[in-house]
């Protein structure tokens, strides 16, 4: 018998166990969610779940919450339309790389900007995983192999993005950050207007052909090229690794530390 | 659901102004838009209107993002609405087969404008029909209601909502530009009735798609611990999402059942002189002011003709049609497109002769119709 604490209370048992794929990072970040909401002392009946299309937008399902599952790219407007109209109800948006940066990369842009009281969580694997691990817009340059799609010079950065546009909370954390991530996610449950957390996460099975198929060495691998924004901060340089840590704080743009790191 | 008995108030009011006090009365408390001619006005009324009423309109970053909001509106609770013309009705093809799948009220109003692609913007026309029918992947009925007067474009908004709420599904209310722009005196029926949806019972919460004869799902409120998903996937009863054939199938067959099984109310239609004529005129939408007036013309130089205004455009009363269309010697059809109307009602013509009057680029002439109707032209 679990105790009666435990996030678990919050999934739909029935579900269980989920679709993913042995060592995949979207569990964690759920938990992540679950842990959050429980720190936050709220409560989940006064929670919508809107999610996407991919493998993280099946987490909707899962979690034992008033919730829908809506088209590719479309969670941030449906959250915002559900959220003006129910302002009593904290709304949250999972969505994957796919969908908040690929096709609705339009919505986030302007729910950012207007900083609608939208809770974004992305799960960024890097790759669309469910469709076969194609190439997506933040897939890093170094593993992009082959004709299907031209290589990008720089893979699309969310948190520096909604940041820049003025939402009022944004961070990023590795899987292998759980604790921070869940501490962030708690940040963005509390806080007032357009807050994105977002996840780099570990499809060891599509995007591990590319690197490695073991959950752990991937997990190691993309938490190898992240650094802390203290850290980039205090040697003046991001060494060309992805920053994790809170980009902004209290809707002001992005911290003015990172703009130089970032710019440079 | 016919008109209430009478509270009338005399205005003069844009097309535009009719459609938007229909969704006030209807009470539509959620807009969401975007800029588009001959859609704009549409918009801007709703925009003074809402935020009296205690709704919410907010203009999008696109058509997507209207159509997406609106369906995120109305899943927690209210009536919704929004607006738009050919270009942004492509667009919006995507959420309307999601409001279809999840269920969830909504209507959307196409103000047609000419052509394909950016086409011409201030010119209406009636070339959406068939994209409004068919336009979106994946075997699914939608409602089209077409006002075919200035008068109904309060009305049948309000019929629109009506309908999206006992159904649980998305209605197109299929307009023009020339009806949207037209200004006219006109008398409103203030009690006109309006219908509400039907709210899930707590005790239905586990089974959320399991239904009644009406097939028709209550709706789940949200906060109150219904934990209810909606699913664009395709879902059990539950709502739990399924990739059985057999669930599938039933799914499909229910979205499909619970609007035929509601024809005697969706299907709208006005006719005269259809059983003592060898031959009727068939219009809808703007077209259909001109068919009236010909036909009016026609009957009074002696001529035996039928009219025929349809007003819903799909689903059809199949049976229906058939009676009416059915043995006539001639069916003229009357339409600002190249025979999309006409294409519609072939089915349904037999043997008849079937004789198309397109117009494009503004609405047809009385007369031109009239000649036809005489064998003159």
């Amino acid at each position: 018998m679990r105790p009666d604490s435990s996030p678990l209370r919050h999934l739909r048992e029935d579900r269980l166990p989920t679709m993913w794929c042995t060592g995949c990072g979207n569990g964690a970040v759920m938990s992540a969610f679950l842990g959050a909401v429980d720190d936050a002392k709220l409560d989940m009946k006064m929670i919508a779940v809107v999610s996407g299309i991919g493998c993280s937008g099946r987490i909707g399902g899962y979690i034992k919450a008033d919730s829908i599952h809506v088209a590719h790219g479309r969670a941030l407007p449906v959250a915002l339309g559900a959220k003006l109209t129910r302002p009593d109800l904290t709304v949250v948006a999972f969505m994957g790389d796919g969908d908040a940066y690929s096709i609705g990369g339009n919505h986030l842009l302007h729910a950012a900007r207007r900083d609608d009281d939208v809770k974004a969580f992305v799960i960024n694997n890097m790759v669309f995983g469910m469709t076969g691990g194609q190439q997506s817009p933040t897939t890093p340059s170094s593993v992009i192999e082959g004709p299907l799609l031209a290589r990008s010079p720089k893979p699309l950065d969310g948190p520096t993005l909604c940041a820049v546009l003025g939402a009022s909370y944004v961070a990023r954390w590795s899987t292998a950050d759980f604790m921070e991530l869940r501490n962030s996610m708690k940040t963005a449950l509390t806080t007032r207007g357009f807050c994105l957390v977002e996840a780099l996460s570990q499809c060891p099975v599509q995007f591990g052909k590319r690197v490695t198929r073991d959950p752990l060495g991937l997990m190691k691998w993309i938490k190898d090229r992240t650094i802390r924004v203290d850290d980039a901060v205090s040697k003046r340089t991001t060494e060309g690794k992805m920053l994790v840590g809170e980009f902004t704080k209290g809707g002001k743009g992005l911290r003015p530390e990172l703009g130089e790191l970032i710019g440079g | 659901m016919a008109g209430g008995a009478g509270c009338w108030l005399m205005e003069f009011l844009s097309g535009s102004e009719m459609i938007a006090k229909g969704a006030m009365a209807a009470g539509c408390r959620a807009f969401f838009g975007y800029p588009i001619t001959p859609a704009s006005e549409i918009m801007e009324l709703m925009a003074e209107d809402l935020p009296k009423a205690g709704g919410i309109f907010r203009q999008m970053e696109d058509e997507i993002a209207a159509s997406a909001a609106s369906i995120g509106a109305s899943w927690a609770g209210v009536k919704a609405m929004t607006a738009t013309s050919g270009p942004g009705f492509s667009l919006i093809q995507e959420n309307i087969g999601m409001a279809t799948m999840l269920e969830i009220p909504l209507v959307v109003v196409d103000a047609q404008r000419m052509g394909p692609s950016t086409g011409v913007p201030t010119v209406g026309s009636q070339q959406d029909l068939m994209q409004a029918i068919w336009g979106r992947h994946g075997d699914q009925l939608p409602l089209v209601l077409c006002p075919s007067s200035f008068g109904e474009l309060y009305t049948m908004t309000i019929e629109a909502f009506n309908l999206a709420e006992m159904l649980r599904t998305p209605v197109i209310l299929l307009t023009d530009g020339h009806l949207a722009n037209l200004r006219s005196s006109v008398s409103i029926d203030q009690a006109y009735e309006v219908v509400d949806r039907k709210v899930l019972d707590a005790k239905d919460a586990t089974a959320p798609f399991q239904t009644d004869e009406s097939l028709v799902p209550g709706f789940p409120p949200l906060g109150k611990g219904f934990n209810v998903l909606l699913d664009t996937l395709s879902h059990d009863e539950r709502g739990y999402p399924t990739s059985s054939a057999g669930k599938t199938e039933r799914l499909l067959v229910r979205l499909r059942e619970k609007i035929v099984r509601s024809i005697d109310k969706i299907w709208m239609r006005e006719q005269s002189g259809v059983n003592d004529s060898k031959e009727i005129v068939v219009s809808y939408g703007s077209s259909a002011i001109a068919a009236r007036r010909a036909v009016d013309m026609a009957r009074s130089q002696g001529k035996k003709v039928g009219l025929l205004v349809m007003k819903t455009m799909w689903p059809l009363d199949e049976r229906a049609m058939k009676q009416i269309l059915n043995g006539k010697q001639r069916i003229i059809v009357v339409e600002q497109a190249l025979g999309q109307l006409a294409w519609l009602i072939r089915p349904f013509a037999g043997e008849s002769e079937v004789v198309s009057i397109t117009s494009l680029g503004r609405p047809p002439r009385p007369k031109k119709v009239e000649q036809v109707i005489l064998n003159e032209a």
